[in-house]
């Protein structure tokens, strides 16, 4: 099962590594990771989308929770959380291919943000599954490049993380 | 008043009451130690290898309840400690460990006796710190202990770089500390308090499965009013000896591998197991599918990791075991009539137990004419103080004290259980002994472990520390050569020490005592004398050298599955 839990830690000295070596000294594993400072100062915020059954994912929330640096673990399960993600696309683009491309990024709302004769540089953001499928279709024109931040997420409602 | 880095560390630890440090100098701690010089209020002890000041600093943790100092130079200094890290982090102890660091404008540069010691111990620390400003010092090293005695306590690192020791600063230490991601949940949920007793007044074959943590937390006291009032048996893990007196009746001893026939029975057929501080490690489960089928799960603990990492659990209490166990017994009073009936349906589940103690106790046979290890721990125990501390090194050595040694006080059995270290016996003995220096201190080796730290006789001896050092010579590294002799065909594959050591020579070489004992009949004199002698000594019986540590499950069998006499 996926699973997409974000972690409020202090902006510590390691911290990136100290969350990194629980996750591969207990053998979980990490789909995605985004890091970046909050709003608040001297507290950044996690992203990691991870995999394993409930008692996996219950271990990993304790263990996370145990870690000195950690302030707060939120576990968003089934739709209790907006997902974004945003995604770099160098496509390779000639000839037909050109309109092609320009459909695409229409269809799914995404941004052309570099232009060369032989390749479109395309922004696109959406939840993961929105950009595994605008990859979808770019796939057969030539991908040479794709950057993906993995996700970050939000609880809905009117709520902030600490109330 | 200002003061330099390396001043303004030491008056933090006479802050938080330290009186004994456990260290090593060398160049990025040289300033530290310039300060120590005439620093009088703390007591400096240099061990001969930073692994065993480590083991030091943790059997005087274990011993005090206190949180344990060490200190090392950085590079080889600080990655010699990392073994005494690990070993105090498997067993929760509590401690603080200060590395020298080269100065913060080389941190990177593979400068001469850098290694990034918080990398290397990240995974076996509970916590660590790297201090990059004299104004930093009071802080961290206030968060340092309380994050090493607080909720489930370890070993804390704090990398110290030389010129932030240089550095002049004012000490002013924090009366309190908040760390916002650090709140040990320790007061136990009273509606999971009271739902515990109600299924353990509905019980028929309830067990106390007692681990570490009841002597961490200090709930001896509540443990054995708790199982008295209610008459349930306690069986307890290694690490939980001491926590309930083995001479009482309801004590099974020890379970697991090397556990009671009893203890191993009561668990395989119990219908609640109330787990106090302990964690259903391997050596305690065996077999994970077939552990204790029928029954029902309490699990108490400060560490939420620790409840349902092995096992499903009924019924989980997060906080202090000494504040649970105190509010299970409160609880149990408020219903006094239920309390009568449900301790006088027990008898059955008594009798049973009455019934597995008498048929298979621990046991030996005695020999007249080869010394069984057994006899000597029996022996030890007899002639030994009531509240002598005993340390242990690892093998079979261990689990015959364990077996045979009967604990009855928390804290007087120093022992490294979930790292199982060799080496650790005698420098956590001599630890014990700086902390006490009028107990009996009394290690337990093989002639294998105690020959990874026997250095420390010097240190012993330099510093007036008395311990008394058993070996049971067996030539061997007994515990594997039993493992290859019932699980190898008896191929003895490195596991012969072919090379017999004068351990009484030694003795002598370090000016120490050394009694030996070759034969049974002379096991209690050489005891006694050892035990008479003011200075450090070594006793070294010369055991039967193919005695097996039974009953045994084998590793990956049932709990039920036990090799009672092979
Ligand atoms: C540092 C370390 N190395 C290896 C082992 C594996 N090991 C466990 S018990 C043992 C034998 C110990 O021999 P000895 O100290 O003579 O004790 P005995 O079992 O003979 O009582 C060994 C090698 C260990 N536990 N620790
Ligand atoms: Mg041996």
């Amino acid at each position: 099962m996926q699973h997409t839990i974000s972690v409020i830690v202090e902006n510590d000295f390691g911290v990136l590594s100290r969350v990194a070596t629980l996750f591969s000294g207990r053998g979980f594993n990490i789909e995605s990771l985004s890091v970046a400072p909050t709003n608040e100062e001297g507290l950044s915020r996690m992203t990691i989308v991870t995999r394993g059954d409930a008692q996996i994912l219950e271990q990993i929330n304790k263990q996370l929770n145990k870690l000195i640096d950690v302030l707060k673990v939120l576990d968003f399960t089934d739709g209790s959380a907006i997902e974004r993600e945003l995604a770099l696309i160098k496509v390779a683009a000639e000839d037909d291919g050109r309109a092609e491309v320009l459909r695409i990024v229409d269809i799914f709302r995404a941004k052309i943000i570099d232009v060369t004769p032989k390749s479109y540089t395309i922004e696109a953001t959406g939840n993961p599954l929105k950009i595994d499928g605008i990859l979808e279709l770019l796939r057969p024109l030539g991908l040479k490049e794709v950057v993906r931040t993995g996700s970050v997420a939000i609880g809905r409602g009117a709520k902030g993380w600490n109330g | 008043m200002k003061m330099n880095g390396a001043r303004i560390m030491l008056e933090c630890l006479k802050k938080e009451g330290v009186d004994t440090v456990f260290g090593y100098p060398g160049g990025t701690v040289i300033n530290l130690y310039d300060e120590l010089f005439n620093f009088k209020e703390i007591h400096h002890i240099l061990p001969r290898h930073e692994q065993a000041g480590t083991h030091a600093a943790d059997g005087y943790a274990r011993a005090t309840g206190r949180v344990g100092v060490a200190i090392a130079t950085s590079g080889p200094g600080a990655t010699n400690t990392v073994t005494g890290i690990a070993t105090a982090y498997m067993d929760s102890i509590p401690m603080v460990i200060i590395t020298g660091q080269v100065p913060t404008a080389l941190i990177g540069n593979d400068a001469f006796q850098e290694v990034d010691i918080i990398g290397i111990t990240r995974p076996c620390t509970k916590h660590s710190f790297l201090i990059r400003d004299v104004k930093d010092i009071a802080l961290t090293m206030k968060k340092a202990f309380y994050i090493a005695r607080s909720g489930r306590p370890g070993p804390v690192l704090v990398d110290f770089p030389k010129d932030v020791q240089m550095a002049q600063g004012e000490f002013h230490y924090p009366e309190t500390v908040e760390i916002r991601g650090y709140k040990p949940n320790l007061s136990g949920h009273p509606r999971q308090v009271e739902k515990a007793v109600t299924m353990m007044l509905d019980s028929q074959r309830p067990v106390l499965y007692v681990g570490g943590g009841a002597v961490l937390g200090g709930a001896a006291e509540p443990l054995t009013a708790l199982a008295r009032k209610l008459t349930i048996p306690v069986t307890t893990t290694l690490m939980g000896l001491g926590s309930f007196p083995e001479s009482d009746d309801l004590s099974l001893g020890m379970l697991g591998m090397h556990g009671s026939y009893c203890a191993n029975m009561a668990m395989t057929n119990s219908d609640l197991i109330i787990a106090v501080g302990a964690r259903f490690d391997d050596r305690v489960t065996g077999k994970l599918s077939t552990f204790a089928p029928h029954a029902k799960i309490i699990h108490i603990d400060v560490d939420p990791t620790s409840i349902k990492k092995n096992v499903r659990v009924d019924l989980p209490i997060v906080g202090d075991v000494k504040d649970v166990l105190t509010k299970m017994i409160k609880q149990a009073d408020k219903s006094k009539e239920k309390l009568a009936g449900f301790t006088t349906a027990l008898a059955p589940w008594h009798l049973d137990i009455s019934g597995w103690k008498e048929k298979h106790p621990i046991g030996y046979k005695q020999s007249s004419t080869i010394i069984k290890p057994q006899f000597v721990i029996q022996k030890l125990r007899e002639l030994s103080d009531e509240d002598a501390i005993i340390s242990t090194d690892v093998g079979q050595h261990q689990m015959w004290t364990a077996q045979f040694f009967k604990f009855n006080k928390p804290r007087t059995l120093l022992t490294s259980g979930g790292l199982g270290t060799m080496g650790y016996g005698l420098p956590a003995a001599m630890g014990a002994q700086a902390a006490f220096p009028n107990r009996q201190v009394i290690s337990i080796c093989g002639d294998g472990g105690v020959q990874m730290n026997i250095q420390e006789m010097a240190t012993l001896v330099q510093n007036k520390l008395p311990v008394k050092i058993v070996i049971l010579n067996n030539n061997f590294l007994g515990m594997v050569r039993q493992w290859q002799e019932l699980f190898f065909d008896k191929r003895y594959s490195s596991t012969c020490m072919e090379l017999p050591i004068d351990y009484i020579k030694l003795a002598d070489a370090y000016g120490a005592k050394g009694f030996l004992a070759t034969k049974p009949g002379e096991v209690e004199s050489v005891i006694k004398k050892g035990f008479k002698e003011k200075g450090p000594v070594i006793m070294e019986f010369k055991i039967a050298r193919e005695e097996k540590v039974l009953p045994m499950v084998p590793a990956g069998a049932s709990l039920n599955e036990m090799v009672l006499n092979a």
